[in-house]
């Protein structure tokens, strides 16, 4: 246990450590921490920015959602309120036609019966006279009597 | 070995005795036979065991780290960087804790000493006959002690070097007269009271660096002598102290070199504060 010069060559060589860790070892290391650290600092950050975005992003879409249904109610109201009207329209389109077909109808009935009735009035003189002939056993002559049997039709 | 069957008390002082290199009385040089030679040999001799292991040792820690150091990557950090890592921001962690100034010297210094000192202690746990009997067997080398720190040469000389800094940044951080006006003006700030405040001052100067180096010394130099009054027990039993003493003591070295750490840090930090 005698103090001697290992006491000052362990100064030396501790000196010489401490030298070399200081400009070869530690700055790296502490280099590569600290940049680690910043990356996962970063990376922390960056994460919560997108929770963030996320967050109005749904924020966004709840809206636009809300927009779109209201917007899809009112033409879905539009499209009732007309087809209400088209259902409309054609009805009185539809009774419209109705009564102008039933009126050409009755008058066409009219004209068949008109005609039906002339018809008629010639076939009722011309029995006339068969039958008068008959009766009387002689021609009438129909230019002679045709007055009268036209003034018989026309009572008809 | 001094002799085929030493007696407990030579085994033991031969286990104590370092390895030195120096100049005989007579005026030529060598390596001391004996611990009488050793210790005529005064001041100029050095012990080559210590000095061996410790830059040895010192070697493979910086070796090592350097070789994390450079191939650090930000990405993927694997194996022996996760270790390096985990050592950097203890002591990074340590020294931002207590030391408030600006530095770069503090940080790589705790490390140094930190890692360099629990390597040094960690030789403890060698068994403590088995590098002696090779460098007798095979170098014919009489003496040998693997622990560095057991030497109180080397915990003195690392502590001085603290003590160096520590009156380098006093003197750099409040100047001269500064550095004065606190060793004399303290605990009593009264012209009177100076020689008091020097004395009371200095003392407590001094008290650190002999503080430090005479802890780790004196812990490990028991420690080692445990492990060697353990050895002389019949090799049947020895592993039923040695084992426990062993796991007892990877405790005492860590927190040896943990505390010789944290008390440079504290030490410095006090040089760099202004009162």
């Amino acid at each position: 246990m005698n103090l001697n010069l290992t006491l000052i060559g362990q100064a030396i060589s501790f000196a010489i450590f401490v030298w070399f860790c200081m400009k070869f070892v530690w700055p790296p290391v502490i280099a590569a921490l600290e940049e680690r650290s910043k990356k996962i600092a970063d990376g922390l950050e960056a994460a919560n920015r997108a929770s963030r975005d996320l967050e109005l992003a749904q924020e966004q879409a709840a809206q636009i959602l809300r927009e779109s249904k209201d917007n899809a109610a009112e033409i879905i109201e539009q499209a009732n309120k007309r087809a209400n009207q088209m259902i409309d329209e054609a009805k009185e389109q539809v009774i419209a036609d109705g009564k102008r077909l039933r009126e050409a109808a009755q008058t066409e009935i009219e004209q068949d019966v008109m005609r039906a009735k002339e018809a008629l009035r010639a076939q009722v003189s011309v029995l006339a006279f068969a039958g008068a002939e008959k009766i009387l056993g002689a021609t009438i002559d129909e230019k002679a009597h045709s007055e009268i049997v036209e003034q018989l039709a026309k009572e008809l | 070995m001094a002799s085929e069957n030493p007696t407990a008390s030579e085994y033991i002082k031969h286990h104590l005795q370092n390895l030195t290199f120096g100049q005989h009385p007579d005026g030529s040089w060598g390596i001391a036979e004996t611990s009488k030679q050793a210790s005529d040999m005064g001041f100029w001799a050095i012990h080559l065991d210590t000095m061996g292991f410790s830059i040895g040792l010192g070697i493979l820690f910086l070796a090592l780290f350097r070789m994390a150091a450079k191939k650090a990557s930000v990405e993927t950090p694997r194996g022996l960087q996760n270790f390096v890592e985990l050592m950097v921001e203890f002591v990074d962690n340590s020294v931002k804790e207590s030391f408030h100034g600006k530095s770069k010297v503090i940080a790589p210094l705790a490390l140094t000493i930190f890692v360099w000192i629990f390597l040094m202690n960690l030789m403890d746990l060698v068994p403590v006959d088995f590098v002696p009997r090779i460098a007798s067997d095979i170098f014919g080398l009489e003496y040998f002690k693997i622990v560095p720190t057991t030497d109180i040469n080397a915990t003195l000389g690392l502590s001085l070097s603290v003590f160096f800094l520590i009156i380098f940044y006093s003197i750099s951080m409040k100047g001269f007269g500064g550095f004065v006006k606190e060793l004399t003006l303290q605990p009593f700030n009264t012209p009177i009271m100076i020689p008091f405040n020097f004395v009371l001052e200095m003392v407590g100067l001094l008290a650190k660096p002999v503080s430090l180096a005479l802890r780790l010394f004196g812990n490990l130099y028991a420690g080692e002598l445990i492990f060697i009054l353990i050895a002389i027990l019949p090799w049947g039993v020895q592993w039923m102290l040695s084992v426990p003493w062993a796991i007892f003591h990877i405790l005492v070295i860590t927190l040896q070199a943990f505390i010789f750490m944290m008390l440079t840090i504290v030490y410095l930090s006090m040089a760099h504060e202004k009162h």
